[in-house]
């Protein structure tokens, strides 16, 4: 007799970017197949862009995603400024630095809430709620510089909107010296913990060959060995000035410590590069006062904080794109849970799913059904319980919380 | 050898239009029936990334456009590829090569209805279950 038990996790929260369901098949606590619904939160955009104008867009397609809020308007002002010959050809200097101010800012928030949740995921709810108290501060860097803690409004075809203030500089970067030690505090914290080490070690496997099968990309891809990052392979912003000392972070187990271990090693690297942009950022012009839109096709690409987010345009001369085609990188990685989660347990599954870094509010909402009756046997809460007990588990199993 | 001439080399005359926007985009016409040996050769001799597909309503008919990563070199190869066929468009599904264009093509299946042939599980991805069929939302029938 099968005892196989569906496990839906999802779908809908309206809280996060991307709605997801997973549907997983469990035979006792083994995860033996996996469903990925998605499209709860499909809005037409791409549609949407074809009817407005080139100036409207970049607004548009910043309210794609809350998180990366900067991503999908840079991709998208890169894909224009392709038509023209690329971003360095129109594009003052000042303001390419200002964007990767931008960039990079946001990719320290955004990491430090996944590393939030991912910590009360396991039962580690200090890392979640210190990892959102230093997130704070981010968000007030972005207010002092953009004027809003979210969906920046900065970009547009040919440079930004608004100058960074000298006198806010000074600011800025004392904020970014009292960031710096936290983040060396969760690595530290992180890496020496081997409760957190056991937890996350074997979980979530994604190998090198599935990371390439998959096309997967950023700190998902990176934890896997696959080197790439927009950000060196095809520079953009300040990057493309070669005066931005920085590595691409690399690691090759593809388990969730790995995935960890990228990201809070990237917020250490965006540090460093915010304030070297802060240093070298020239005087001068911030917008290009670009007019009119040439016809032809152009493909822009930054690295999210996701990994590559791709637009593409087509132009016919007029006033607004004939196509536009977005390609957010969660649409690559989250299909490879399908592979990562299969094989591990339920108690994993939580947190394997979110490893990748999709939404998060999506797992909140889960329940375990048993196929026959179609009777609900655990809520939400009830999963994230499981996973903090397994944690706990590991705990009592050591003498003083360390391996013998 | 840089990765254009190992690309024209590879493929021959299955290129029928060769287009260098600038140094980093290239963009390639081949016929619809070559695109699944191109893109294996591509994909699996050359080893460049899968970045995405998109699917655009022409008037001449349905054109492909298959976004290749080299990451090495931070170039994008685009191929090409025009489905004339407007009343029933078919093309070889590349799901079967590698995953990850799984989704990618049920996207464009669902939005402008281009079966791919040999796709593994053509299904809804984000239209909702009662989306009525034969409904492609990003064809252009209502445009003239």
């Amino acid at each position: 007799m099968s005892h196989k038990v569906i496990v839906p996790i999802g779908p809908y929260h309206p809280m996060q970017e991307e709605p997801e369901f997973f549907q997983l098949y469990v035979e006792g606590e083994k995860v033996v197949d996996i469903d990925i619904i998605i499209g709860y939160n499909h809005r037409g955009i791409e549609k949407l862009a074809e009817s407005k104008h080139y100036d409207q867009i970049a607004f548009l397609v910043e309210r794609i995603c809350g998180i990366c809020s900067s991503s999908h308007p840079y991709a998208y002002v890169l894909a224009v400024e392709d038509l023209f010959g690329g971003e360095a050809n129109i594009v003052p200097e000042r303001a390419l630095y200002i964007r990767t101010i931008i960039d990079e800012l946001q990719r320290i928030h955004s990491h430090l809430l996944w590393l939030g949740l991912a910590g009360h995921f396991i039962g580690y709810n200090t890392v979640w709620m210190w990892a959102w108290k230093y997130r704070e501060p981010v968000l007030d860097m972005f207010e002092m510089v953009t004027g809003n803690r979210n969906n920046y409004a900065m970009f547009k075809i040919g440079g930004v909107r608004r100058d960074i203030k000298d006198e806010d500089i000074p600011e800025l970067k004392k904020m970014l010296d009292n960031l710096a030690p936290s983040i060396k505090m969760f690595y530290g914290a992180i890496n020496d913990d081997p409760v957190i080490k056991a937890r996350l070690k074997i979980a979530g496997t994604l190998t090198k060959e599935q990371a390439i099968d998959w096309c997967v990309v950023g700190p998902t891809a990176r934890a896997s060995g696959v080197n790439i990052d927009i950000r060196r392979d095809e520079p953009y912003g300040a990057f493309l000035m070669n005066t931005i000392d920085w590595n691409v972070v690399l690691e090759k187990d593809g388990d969730i410590f790995a995935k960890t271990m990228v990201r809070i090693l990237e917020m250490e690297d965006s540090i460093n590069i915010i304030n070297q942009a802060l240093n070298k950022m020239p005087k001068g012009e911030i917008d290009a006062n670009v007019k009119d839109v040439p016809p032809g096709e152009g493909i822009g690409r930054v690295e999210a904080p996701r990994g590559e987010c791709i637009h593409y345009i087509k132009s016919d001369g007029t006033n607004r794109p004939v196509r536009h085609k977005i390609r957010a990188p969660s649409f690559m990685n989250v299909a490879s849970d399908k592979v990562a989660a299969v094989g591990g347990t339920i108690s994993d599954a939580t947190l394997t799913l979110a490893a990748v870094d999709p939404c998060y509010c999506c797992t909140e909402r889960v329940a375990v059904i048993n196929k026959a009756d179609n009777k609900k046997i655990m809520n939400g809460w009830d999963l994230v319980r499981l996973s903090q007990e397994k944690t706990n588990k590991i705990k009592e199993g050591w003498p003083n919380g360390r391996p013998e | 050898m840089n990765m254009r001439d190992k690309i024209k080399d590879g493929l021959g005359n299955k290129i029928k239009v060769w287009d260098e926007r600038s140094a980093r985009r290239i963009y390639f016409t081949v016929e619809p029936n070559d695109v699944y040996k191109s893109v294996e050769f591509i994909f699996k001799g050359l080893g460049l990334r899968f970045s995405t597909a998109s699917g655009i309503d022409l008037p001449e008919g349905f054109e492909m456009l298959y976004h290749f990563s080299f990451d090495k070199a931070g170039e994008v190869y685009s191929l090409r590829a025009l489905i004339k066929d407007k009343k029933r468009p078919e093309i070889d599904s590349i799901a079967p090569i590698f995953r990850g264009a799984e989704w990618v093509e049920r996207e464009i299946w669902e939005m402008l209805g281009i079966n791919f042939k040999g796709h593994p599980n053509l299904k809804r991805l984000l239209l909702a279950e009662d989306w009525p069929e034969g409904e492609f939302p990003l064809r252009r029938k209502n445009e003239s």
